[in-house]
């Protein structure tokens, strides 16, 4: 079973309790349908089990299919750099089908960042390299598509699309 | 029985496109990827060859090109890589159908198409690493990019 290769450490985005040692990492595309469904499943994870475990979110943009996926991660580690990381995610995926450059700069706006710091952080070497160590590293850790998530540092291949096959892995690793 | 890692990989010639025939030979001095699929269009696949095209970038560093063979045509292969914007060659294994997959042990005989199999050779041609996938499960890349990291530990 292909296991997380690069840890959860401090760089990575966190939410839920952040003191938890249960983590669920999902590698996701912004543009990817499949990603886009699996959005409002973490959430209602969280809002439920959310003092029980952590949550990571990784890039994972397969640029070739997804023209905008990459540009959509790029924005959503700007905004992080102005501490909106989790608003910027959010925006993106309850808008997934409107996806476009002038999109993420009205997000933005909406989220009140300073805007000339987000337009240069968006496109940014530090921004760029950072999606592209995501990419790397999930490639590594055996992540074959959209969305993949490990538990605890295993491949969740139990995951179907479905609230429960979450909700009942992530149940079975609390004590 | 898939070739293992010591053999002396298989040559073929092959159709890359309408026009274009590709030989294992023509890339002596780099490292090649052998990805063997059943279909092209089936979603499986789809994704695996997309992966692929994403991850090229990790394996040029390691100066490794990687090849898709299946038993579509050409023309199939033409418009499914141009659908898929997939940047790296798909070759026809069409006529005789399978003849290639045969010779590398990954050929479903009862479905008469290309098991999913990947195979990463080295620059003198010898297979150093390979590994046969349930038909319905993308591998990743992972095992790829491990045998090439490994291979790159093992140079004097």
């Amino acid at each position: 079973m292909p296991k997380l290769k690069i840890p959860v450490n401090k760089k990575d985005h966190q939410t839920g309790n952040q003191q938890s040692k249960i983590i669920l990492v999902e590698y996701g595309d912004y543009q990817c349908p499949h990603c886009g469904i699996a959005y409002p499943l973490v959430k209602k994870l969280l809002a439920q089990f959310g003092n029980d475990f952590r949550f990571v979110f990784r890039n994972f943009p397969l640029q070739e299919i997804h023209p905008e996926a990459m540009l959509a991660a790029q924005a959503a580690e700007a905004a992080g750099n102005q501490n909106k990381f989790w608003e910027m995610h959010d925006l993106i995926f309850e808008h997934q089908n409107n996806l476009s450059g002038d999109f993420l700069i009205k997000g933005a706006e909406r989220l009140h960042l300073t805007m000339d710091q987000f337009i240069a952080d968006s496109t940014s070497e530090a921004v760029v390299s950072r999606v592209e160590n995501d990419f790397e590293g999930g490639i590594r850790s055996g992540v074959n598509g959209t969305p993949s998530f490990f538990l605890n540092g295993d491949k969740l291949n139990s995951y179907n699309a479905t609230y429960e096959s979450l909700a009942q892995a992530v149940r079975k690793s609390i004590p | 029985m898939i070739l293992r890692k010591g053999i002396s990989a298989p040559n073929f010639e092959l159709n890359a496109t309408p026009d274009q025939k590709l030989k294992l030979t023509d890339f002596k001095g780099k490292r090649v990827i052998l990805a063997f699929y059943p279909a092209d269009w089936s979603p499986v696949c789809s994704d695996q060859m997309a992966l692929y095209s994403a991850s090229l970038k990790y394996f040029h560093k390691h100066n490794a090109e990687i090849l898709g063979i299946s038993v579509d045509s050409k023309w199939c292969h033409m418009a499914f890589g141009q659908n898929h914007k997939i940047h790296f060659p798909l070759l026809a294994d069409f006529e005789p159908k399978g003849k290639v997959s045969k010779e590398y042990g990954v050929y479903n005989e009862s479905e008469g198409v290309c098991q999913r199999a990947l195979f990463v050779i080295d620059e003198e041609g010898m297979i150093q690493w390979s590994y046969l996938s349930p038909d319905g499960i993308n591998p990743g890349a992972d095992g790829i990019l491990e045998a090439l990291e490994k291979m790159n530990n093992a140079k004097p």
